[in-house]
């Protein structure tokens, strides 16, 4: 059982944070890795990115946005409220060096991942350069922690309520015709933002990570459910990832795969609220 | 409780009794048949007797009872009237005269002598006799739910034998002075010393019995091939069916268990050196069973939330209820056994992290990545692994969707490839999830059916079909990106290749088309990378299994052991918990004699 010390609501309670106490894991935890977390005894197991973790609190963070069944389930915990299981760090660590100067863009609630690697790669004494985008201004997370940690950060929304108007692209676009010097170009978001900035970079040639979100059980390699074609292979996101060379990811097949439950999930919601 | 029938003979035959003179049969009380009536004289006065089924003599008019010890002085026939007192033949064990009766034991005539001194035990056949009553005895088979009605629910198929039944099945082992079936088993079960103490009723002993060398009978009794293993050995199965092994170990164990005989044994003597077990499947319940019953202190790491490995997440409830498994775990709860769910070794906690903290190291962490056949179409929805679906069914609970949260994948018509025991299952699980159509496709033909033959005899019955020696090569897929068929090719058999299982061969242009709207490829797993990740000094072989000294199950790193799935490929309980028992021993030996020294 794993207490949440800390519940926060952001964008009119869509989007919440959660600060757990899992001492071991926030010992253990790096940047890109996720854990899985199974809410109650007939709950299911879901991944969640860790957003930041305090390691001598012993306290990892969480932020997710309210879309399903076990999300919804999420928001009505409060603090002091128990998760039944957590289990983790699983998948592989962002690899970080120092590299020169990276831009990093986050999406909707992609940018609490990204604040992690984010800060790992301002620590090994990168150039941050950050660019995040949401919906609209109430949908916006992180943006003064990610302001304190990149050199450059720009905030896009969709219908311009904040910062620029329009998507990460226009001001990737700018970043990748001004500067030669980006050595590595860091996405995490929705997949349909992802396989843009992936057209993008392919184009001026910029080597792309993406972290992936597919549909998961186990998370330990066991179950295969998580599978996604890179480079035309067979790789579980799980055990290989989740983080991979945005430019070899198939991303319409991702795009395929995790929309096989929209129905399940009704269904499931439904029954939740009889 | 126990049937009162087995003291009458040893093993029960439901016999006629005749006059060895004038072949009328005795039993002439209708009511019971096994109640033999003689005339007979009992102190000196001539009176009709009735031998109970307990060999008690009673008067049969006034139901007064032969005193105990004392002596009948004739029996005489009740048609001939000829007395039936043979002279030349004692009692074995009180040397008192006997009577010859003869009995019909399944459609054979053999004589049969009866002890005059009431009360005796001796009533019996010769041991030639007694040989070829039990070669007559077929194997008896063991009842099941219907095949109409299981197909709709997720209890167990098999009830077990009943205590008829099984002292039946008892009654057929030779008692071998050499018993091969031993050598066939990979833990080395006594069985004859087993199946002897059932004979005498004793199936608590029995139990013990098993459990010196088997810490999980119940599950093994319901899960082990025994017809590859020790049931192959089986002098009787040379000349008809070997004696159901498995059937009676899980007899006596479901026996143990539901008269509340298991006892939990007090340890003497506490080391105080600590293992650590990494993943709580039958290998690692073993090693923690072995080494916490010598005194360890045991800790067992699991990385889902449930305990149990394979026996939880892989094989479903209808062929091992949950139950049991949770039974056997809470058992090494109470040996002191420490039990951490939510543990990756590895990631949380690295091998070496371990080894600092405890003096052995057993790695029993299962083969884990599914295998994909890598064909066109194999990334479509409803496509699943063998371990996916049945994941998603028994530790998710997904068949029970909505209640459960997990998704359960559903199909009408489904295709599973391969012909394992974890093909038979998904197939099985689907036909009880509502699916109407079930097919099996596997490339060999049926006599290289890789599965237990009860499992495919089961699946026959619930009418799963079986397309044999058939290839997918490519899914078909719907507009919505779901799998509408498997497009397969048929194979033939050609020379026989390194297994020495004859290579199957595509037939060309040999092409057509199963429909089905959910696949599942149940064709073996490949060993999990999480452990090697941070662990690369862990030497492996060249399929990326762990290498091992095969008497010691030691890996390349001291006093870090491993067995099961990750050592040998995919393969069955029983052997991860014979690898598990031979690290156990080399475990203990070597940590006892380092605290001599």
């Amino acid at each position: 059982m794993f207490q949440i010390v800390r519940k926060q609501e952001y964008a009119k309670g869509t989007i919440i944070r959660f600060d757990i106490n899992a001492p071991k894991i926030a010992k253990k935890i790096k940047p890109g890795q996720f854990i899985i977390l199974r809410v109650n005894e007939t709950g299911e197991r879901i991944p969640m990115t860790v957003a930041d973790k305090d390691e001598f609190a012993g306290i990892i963070t969480i932020i997710f946005q309210v879309v399903g069944k076990t999300t919804a389930l999420m928001r009505s915990l409060k603090d002091g409220d128990m998760i039944r299981d957590i289990v983790g760090p699983l998948g592989k660590p962002a690899e970080v060096h120092n590299i020169g100067t990276v831009v990093m863009i986050g999406g909707g609630t992609g940018v609490a991942i990204l604040y992690h690697v984010a800060k790992a790669f301002k620590e090994a004494g990168n150039f941050v350069i950050g660019i995040m985008g949401a919906r609209d201004k109430e949908m916006l997370i992180l943006e003064n922690e990610m302001r304190a940690i990149c050199d450059e950060l720009i905030v896009t929304t969709d219908d311009g309520s904040y910062g620029q108007r329009g998507f990460v692209t226009e001001p990737l676009e700018k970043y990748l015709e001004e500067r030669y010097d980006i050595k590595l170009v860091y996405a995490i978001g929705p997949i349909v933002m992802m396989k843009n900035v992936c057209k993008l970079t392919k184009k001026y040639n910029k080597p792309t990570m993406v972290s992936l979100n597919p549909v998961m059980i186990d998370g330990t390699g066991m179950c295969g459910g998580c599978r996604v074609k890179v480079d035309n292979k067979t790789q579980f996101c799980c055990v290989d990832g989740p983080d991979f060379d945005g430019h070899l990811v198939d991303f319409d097949e991702l795009e395929k795969r995790n929309s096989m439950y929209l129905k399940d999930e009704k269904t499931s919601l439904l029954f939740s609220i009889r | 409780m126990f049937d009162q029938d087995i003291k009458y003979l040893k093993f029960k035959t439901y016999l006629n009794t005749y006059c060895p003179h004038c072949h009328q049969s005795f039993n002439v009380e209708k009511k019971d048949l096994r109640q033999l009536v003689f005339n007979g004289i009992y102190k000196g006065q001539p009176m009709e007797l009735i031998l109970s089924p307990y060999l008690d003599v009673f008067d049969k008019e006034t139901s007064v009872p032969v005193e105990q010890g004392d002596r009948l002085d004739d029996l005489i026939c009740p048609f001939c009237k000829k007395s039936l007192i043979v002279n030349d033949i004692n009692c074995a064990v009180c040397g008192s005269q006997v009577a010859q009766v003869i009995i019909s034991a399944l459609s054979k005539l053999i004589p049969f002598y009866i002890c005059m001194k009431n009360d005796c035990e001796w009533h019996g056949l010769s041991k030639a006799d007694e040989r070829r009553i039990k070669l007559k005895i077929p194997r008896q088979e063991m009842p099941e739910q219907d095949q109409t009605l299981r197909v709709h629910n997720h209890q167990e198929v098999s009830y077990g034998y009943t205590t008829e039944l099984a002292s039946l099945e008892a009654g057929r082992c030779l008692q071998c002075k050499v018993p091969k079936c031993v050598d066939g088993c990979p833990v080395n079960i006594d069985i004859p010393g087993f199946i002897k103490l059932m004979r005498e009723d004793d199936y608590d002993g029995a139990a013990k019995k098993i459990k010196e060398r088997n810490v999980l009978p119940a599950i093994c009794g319901r899960v082990c091939p025994q017809e590859s293993q020790c049931e192959a050995q089986c002098i009787l199965g040379y000349k008809d069916k070997p004696v159901a092994i498995g059937r009676l170990e899980r007899f006596v164990a479901d026996f143990e268990r539901k008269m509340d005989l298991v006892k939990v044994p007090v340890i003497k003597e506490k080391t105080n050196k600590r293992i650590a077990v990494v993943g709580s499947g039958p290998g690692g319940i073993t090693v923690a069973a072995d080494m916490a019953l010598r005194g360890y202190s045991v800790t067992v790491f699991e990385a889902l939330h449930e305990l149990g490995g394979v026996l939880t997440y892989g094989i479903p409830e209808f062929r091992l209820p949950k139950s049991i498994v949770q039974f056997e775990i809470n058992f090494l709860k109470e040996l002191g056994v420490r039990f951490e769910v939510n543990h990756i070794i590895g990631t949380l906690i690295t091998v070496d992290e371990l080894l600092q903290n405890f003096d052995a190291v057993y790695l029993g962490v299962g083969a884990g990545l599914p295998q994909f056949m890598g064909v066109e179409g194999e990334s479509l929805g409803n496509v699943f692994s063998s371990n996916e679906y049945l994941t998603r069914m028994n530790l998710m609970k997904a068949y029970r969707f909505p209640e459960y949260d997990t998704p359960m994948p559903r199909g009408s018509k489904v295709v599973v490839i391969g012909g394992g025991n974890v093909a038979m299952d998904c197939a099985r699980t689907a036909i009880r999830t509502g699916s109407l159509e079930v097919t099996i496709v596997y490339r060999r033909s049926r006599h290289e059916l890789p599965a237990r033959q009860e499992e495919v005899h089961h699946a026959e019955e619930e009418g799963i079909r079986f397309k044999l020696l058939t290839n997918p090569i490519r899914y078909l897929g719907t507009d919505y990106n779901t799998v509408k068929g498997v497009e397969c090719i048929k194979m033939q058999l050609g020379e026989p290749d390194a297994s020495g299982r004859r290579r199957p061969v595509a037939i060309e242009n040999s092409n057509f088309v199963v429909d089905c709207d959910l696949a599942v490829v149940a064709i073996g797993t490949s060993p999990n990378p999480i452990l090697f990740n941070t662990t690369p000094n862990l030497k492996r072989n060249r399929w990326g299994y762990i290498e091992v000294n095969e008497q010691t199950m030691e890996t390349s790193i001291e006093n870090v052991y491993a067995g099961g799935d990750i050592v040998t490929g995919s393969a069955t309980v029983i052997q991860a918990m014979g690898s598990g028992r031979i690290a156990a021993n080399a475990m203990h030996q070597k940590l006892s004699q380092k605290s001599k020294k």
